[in-house]
């Protein structure tokens, strides 16, 4: 091989370095991102939870407000304080000034369902959080009540089998509710299954730690040999925990909540046997994507019908570590 | 004339009496284990702090006047006291201000409606939207206070039992005692009696009658913080909702039911007992059988019904009752 010959193959490596240098210096511009940030800027999100100030929603907006600020949208909230009169009338008012987005947490299955439609039809997109009420619009994110009615059935049963009176208290919200439906429909789909288990009580407690009291602790004296207690919601259970420890009886106890501290704590205490909860956290942040999902899908509202089930978190003494619950008070600093 | 009303009046108390004893022979006969002296225990203790409510209820609706803000300062001021112990206060301060949270509530209800002379029932219920709105927007930013462990002191007022019978059914047997004793044998509690019987005559024979209005109000706030202390150390939390909820119903209903007329001037502790009685056996039968939730709602709704349009009909509209106008 001659100079010459060198030289050329030197020249050429030292172009090809060249240009990867080039090339990686340059980068390469992602022609859909500026369509992101385009296209998401100014738009309006509204938000209709069943009330603020609890830490479902609390957490839920927190989510939506990092989200909103961050891509240069707005969100508004409605808080109808628990009330669905006032819920109706945020939602009327919402359609005629027509946000892009409206998220909506139903306090039970029928209450929204026509408006939610209408909202649709007028072009507003519709995503449901948590509950759902009857119209399916077009994205419900949340707990998969069935799943976890299931979950929770299977978890008492573990501790209730052979050996044991499988003796067992269902302890209800409110049943017109939609997610006391979905569980319920969980509870009866494992139950079934097992004969061994006896359902000696099935009450409701209206979302209310008294009144929890005062049912599980009747319920305990009417059978002395309870093996297990399924609870819907971790705050009421709290009640239906303090009961079951003055009756001074090792009665398994499994609830279901947001995951907030006060369950790992409760775990830790072992007021609970186990917490299986949905993510508050993490459900905001599919709200998240929905709504950035409505909003670039260029479909009509009411087209997607998508749904988004959040995955199961177990609280338990075997799953309790650091950082596995979140806090609402820190959320209010 | 006033012979027959007065007979009449003790036998609505007598006929809720009947209809307690008549479910409590039934439910003992039918339902097994309704009568194990543990059940028993606890069909008390489930209506105690109903019963505790309805103590303070009854020296208000005695008086002629009506306290809807009860169940808001249970609630909140409960709530409050743990908010702050949950802030690192020392839980006697914590409870000292709940309680002066209450007590002060208490006072501008009285005034309101004995200076200021806005009805009772407007006053309360102007008042019972404003406390749960101040203390929710002022004080306890959460829906949900749960109790500290540093609170796991005072733990034994709800969940404590002293020989073997639970601390809130010792507390109800305290506050109806010493609620007897106020309304039977001190000057303000007869006062209470006399003011609720006729306004004007008690006022003309020189009874200090907005005073004694006034520390109605203030005992009943006072009454509601027991409560709600006994509510949330029992179940180591307190549900801020709750200022909105039936509850405050439920505490009418006790009242009315054991016979204390809403016009004002009969009735003692003694129907309060028996409205308690009566519901706590309800409510424990309906449990142990089972019956399903809204069954129960009806059930309980069809019952406060029946006792107004009797206390309609044992305490007919008089004259006097048509001057004065109902609450």
């Amino acid at each position: 091989m001659g100079m010459r010959h060198l030289t050329t193959v030197f020249g050429f490596v030292l172009a090809l370095a060249g240009m990867a240098g080039h090339a990686m210096a340059d980068g390469i511009d992602d022609p859909r991102r500026a369509e992101y940030f385009k296209g998401l800027a100014g738009k309006t999100i509204a938000f209709v939870p069943v009330t603020m100030g609890i830490d479902l929603t609390e957490g839920w907006a927190s989510v939506m407000r990092r989200q909103a600020d961050r891509l240069g949208m707005k969100l508004e909230i409605r808080d109808p304080h628990f009330s669905a009169d006032a819920g109706a009338q945020a939602i009327t008012s919402l359609i005629a000034e027509k946000p892009d987005v409206l998220v909506v947490h139903n306090p039970d299955v029928q209450s929204y369902a026509r408006l939610l439609k209408r909202a649709e039809e007028s072009g507003i997109h519709v995503i449901q959080i948590n509950m759902r009420s009857n119209y399916n619009s077009d994205v419900y994110v949340g707990a998969d009540w069935i799943g976890i009615g299931e979950g929770e059935a299977q978890a008492v049963i573990d501790k209730c089998g052979a050996g044991t009176s499988g003796k067992v208290a269902v302890l209800q919200g409110q049943p017109t509710s939609g997610s006391d439906s979905g569980m319920m429909k969980g509870v009866e789909n494992v139950f079934t299954k097992h004969p061994e288990i006896k359902l000696v009580a099935n009450l409701a407690g209206e979302w209310d730690a008294t009144k929890a009291h005062a049912i599980i602790s009747t319920v305990i004296q009417q059978n002395p040999d309870l093996c297990g207690v399924v609870g819907f919601w971790d705050v009421m259970d709290l009640g239906a925990a303090a009961a079951i420890k003055e009756s001074g009886k090792p009665i398994v106890l499994v609830t279901s909540g947001g995951g907030e501290q006060m369950a790992c704590d409760n775990v830790a205490k072992g007021a609970f046997d186990k917490e299986i909860a949905y993510q508050v956290m993490d459900q905001g942040r599919d709200l998240n994507d929905m709504i950035a999902t409505v909003l670039q899908s260029g479909l009509p509202a009411g087209k997607l019908k998508a749904v988004i089930y959040s995955p199961q978190l177990i609280i338990s003494k075997e799953t309790l570590r650091p950082g596995l619950c979140w806090s609402a008070s820190e959320l209010k600093k | 004339m006033l012979g027959r009303v007065r007979s009449l009046a003790v036998s609505q108390e007598r006929i809720v009496l009947l209809t307690a004893l008549a479910l409590f022979v039934a439910f003992s006969v039918f339902l097994k284990g309704f009568l194990s002296s543990g059940n028993l225990v606890s069909l008390v203790r489930g209506v105690s702090t109903l019963g505790i409510l309805g103590v303070g209820m009854a020296i208000v609706v005695i008086g002629r006047g009506v306290d809807l803000t009860i169940v808001a300062i249970y609630a909140m001021a409960a709530a409050w006291t743990l908010h702050l112990a949950n802030l690192g206060i020392a839980i006697p301060s914590a409870m000292l201000l709940g309680f002066l949270l209450a007590l002060s509530i208490g006072l501008i209800n009285g005034v309101l409606i004995a200076y200021v002379e806005i009805p009772a029932l407007f006053a309360t219920l102007g008042m019972a939207s404003l406390v749960y709105g101040f203390v929710r927007f002022a004080l306890v930013p959460l829906y949900v206070v749960y109790m500290p462990a540093s609170a796991g002191a005072i733990a034994w007022i709800g969940g404590g039992f002293v020989w073997g019978v639970p601390t809130p059914v010792l507390f109800f047997a305290l506050i109806a005692f010493l609620g007897f004793l106020f309304l039977r044998f001190t000057k303000p509690g007869r006062l209470v009696y006399a003011i609720g019987d006729n306004f004007a005559a008690a006022r003309i024979s020189g009874a200090p009658v907005r005073t004694i209005v006034v520390l109605q109000y203030v005992l009943s706030a006072s009454i509601a913080y027991v409560a709600g202390m006994i509510t949330a150390t029992a179940v180591a939390s307190m549900n801020t909702n709750v200022s909105n909820s039936s509850l405050i119903y439920d505490v009418i209903l006790v009242v009315v039911l054991g016979g204390i007329g809403l016009s004002g001037g009969r009735g003692g502790i003694r129907n309060v007992i028996v409205g308690t009685l009566l519901i706590g056996i309800l409510l424990n039968g309906m449990t142990i059988m089972n019956i399903q939730y809204t069954l129960q709602n009806v059930i309980r709704s069809l019952i406060l019904l029946a006792a107004i349009v009797l206390d309609g009909i044992v305490n007919p509209r008089d004259e006097q009752t048509a001057q004065q106008g109902d609450i």
